[in-house]
């Protein structure tokens, strides 16, 4: 279990038990679908951006506990950040998960180092960034849907 | 004895650890614990017969085949045709001319398709098929639909996971040209009522085009008796190489589709005027085809039929009735697909775990299962679920696999639960 235990830290049961800024909140102005075809893992994230601040992010959908953790922690940590600092945020995550950068994330995105985890299970990679990856289209205004395979 | 008559136990007299000891594969430990493979469904695992099968011809009888006049060649070119001779047996087709090898299921599908559907059917024309089938039974059509107007018709299933006869019989129309339908449903297990669905097709001037993918593993299968008009499957379900596969069709059917791909060795002479094609089979068999593969297919086919059939059946339905009272003890585990006649496959969720999570945790316990849509993404929104996870059983598996499956389902429950 103790590998089991590494992947499936206590704050990702947490988060996927009871994801935060779960369903739509609105006035949001951006919002982007994501799908996961491998598993069908469906998720809309819904940003407010106003003076190039992301003044709220939520989401809603279904996913494994790892897509959903993600989703709920990144809605978290987005709220008050520039645009473009979300983007970089979305960087430094990708970053961490896919082990590009074998480096742990601090500045209080220390929670996010809980899905560094998944670099163990490859097929699992796309769990965690399936919302970011949504986020990002929402930013973007791209309109397709995010397909992440 | 008694002069009660015996309480035999066919699946006992099976002997699972004897064909267990075929496959190699079985004796590898997954995160160091005995695998326990519970997805022969996607695909499964080679004997040691076929394995040797492949390596021997690439060792011994390796030459490109209907070419050369040389001994190597034609060695294999032999080798190669009688796989058409042990296939024609094991579906009791009439001729070898029948057979048309094919990359799989899926291949022979879009030959079908692509040849006789783009060359028979028109705008209106109808296409029958089903809600349980693979993805590979529904955009063929899709494509042909888009190409060539024709109306894709599809009979539904009931929440056990077995075809509305009523349903389907009301489908079968005027227009009806093709039923094309699965023998067993890959996500649920449903085994469908071919003989009576090919009846009532003929009944209605439709052919029939039977997805034998999940069938020919489980279930006797003789082409001739059920009087279908085209049947294909996959050598990889059938424990063989992947890459390979069979369409049979009725000879005097198959002399009148066009070839649907052209290439090498499918033709008579070839000028820049005319071109004219052999007969089926080679007439569908342009290029050069996986000859080792096939090969081992024709071991496959060997290895298969030499097993006690009524034996393995037994052992099936066994395994199926013990994975389904067990899987009844786990909490909050609802079975996706009961209808009452199954194949050796169960599909299920779980109220407090996604499928991918339930597969990476039954994986680090050393048991292989299938999570996912299945390709069948419309059995899925059938049961408003986007995933389940499926154990399915090959001929190798036993109950042990289950009591691992079920122990696994355990660490999901604490992790979860």
């Amino acid at each position: 279990m103790s590998e089991l235990r590494d992947l499936y830290q206590e704050v990702i049961l947490d988060h996927s038990r009871s994801p935060r800024n779960f369903g739509h909140h609105e006035p949001s102005n951006r919002e982007a679908k994501g799908h996961n075809p491998l598993c069908g893992d469906k998720f809309t994230v819904y940003a407010l951006v106003e003076d190039g601040i992301v003044k709220d992010v939520s989401f809603e959908g279904r996913g494994c506990a790892i897509s959903t953790a993600s989703a709920s922690l990144m809605t978290e940590l987005l709220k008050g950040l520039s645009e473009a600092e979300a983007q970089a945020m979305f960087q430094r995550f990708h970053d961490v998960v896919t082990g590009e950068k074998d480096e742990a994330l601090d500045d209080g995105l220390d929670k996010l180092n809980a899905l560094a985890g998944v670099r163990g299970y490859p097929m699992r990679v796309k769990c965690a960034t399936l919302a970011w990856h949504t986020l990002k289209a929402a930013l973007d205004e791209t309109d397709d849907t995010v397909v992440t395979e | 004895m008694t002069d009660a008559a015996p309480r035999t136990n066919t699946a006992a007299r099976f002997d699972v650890s004897a064909v267990r000891d075929q496959f190699p594969i079985l004796k590898t430990p997954s995160h160091g614990r005995p695998l326990a493979f519970l997805d022969s469904a996607a695909s499964a695992q080679k004997p040691q017969a076929v394995i040797d099968a492949v390596a021997h011809t690439y060792e011994a009888e390796y030459a490109n085949i209907h070419r050369g006049v040389y001994d190597l060649s034609e060695r294999a070119s032999a080798a190669y045709e009688a796989v058409r001779g042990k296939t024609r047996q094991l579906i009791n087709a009439a001729d070898d001319g029948e057979i048309v090898f094919t990359s799989g299921t899926t291949e022979g599908i879009n030959l079908i398709a692509q040849g006789w559907g783009r060359a028979n059917l028109g705008p209106g024309d109808e296409v029958l098929i089903t809600e349980m089938e693979h993805h590979s039974n529904i955009v063929p059509w899709q494509l042909l639909r888009d190409e060539k107007g024709i109306v894709l018709k599809v009979a539904p299933f009931d929440d056990d996971g077995a075809l509305i006869m009523d349903e389907f019989e009301k489908l079968l129309g005027e227009r009806t040209r093709l039923v094309a339908v699965t023998q067993v449903s890959n996500a649920l297990g449903s085994v469908l009522p071919i003989a009576d669905i090919i009846a009532m097709a003929h009944a209605a001037g439709a052919l029939v085009l039977v997805d034998g993918a999940q069938g020919i593993p489980h279930l006797a299968t003789d082409v001739r008796a059920l009087d279908c008009d085209f049947y294909a499957f996959s050598g990889h379900k059938l424990y063989g190489p992947s890459g390979t596969g069979v369409l049979y069709g009725k000879g005097d059917l198959l002399s009148d589709i066009p070839p649907w791909k052209g290439g090498g060795d499918m033709i008579l002479s070839v000028t820049f005027d005319k071109t004219e094609f052999a007969p089926p089979p080679q007439k569908f068999e342009a290029g050069t085809p996986n000859i080792a593969g096939t090969i081992g297919l024709g071991a496959a086919i060997d290895w298969f039929a030499a097993l006690d059939h009524e034996g393995l059946a037994a052992h099936e339905a066994d395994l199926l009735a013990y994975a389904t009272d067990r899987l009844a003890e786990v909490p909050g585990l609802q079975l996706i697909g009961t209808a009452a006649d199954k194949a050796a496959v169960v599909s299920f969720v779980l109220d407090y775990a996604h499928p991918h999570d339930i597969g990476t945790v039954l994986d680090q316990q050393g048991v292989a299962v299938r999570t996912g849509h299945h390709c069948a993404q419309p059995v899925m929104d059938h049961f408003d679920v986007a995933a389940t996870v499926r154990a399915s059983f090959g001929a190798y598996s036993n109950r042990d696999d289950i009591d691992a499956l079920v122990a696994a389902l355990g660490e999901v429950r604490e992790l979860f639960g």
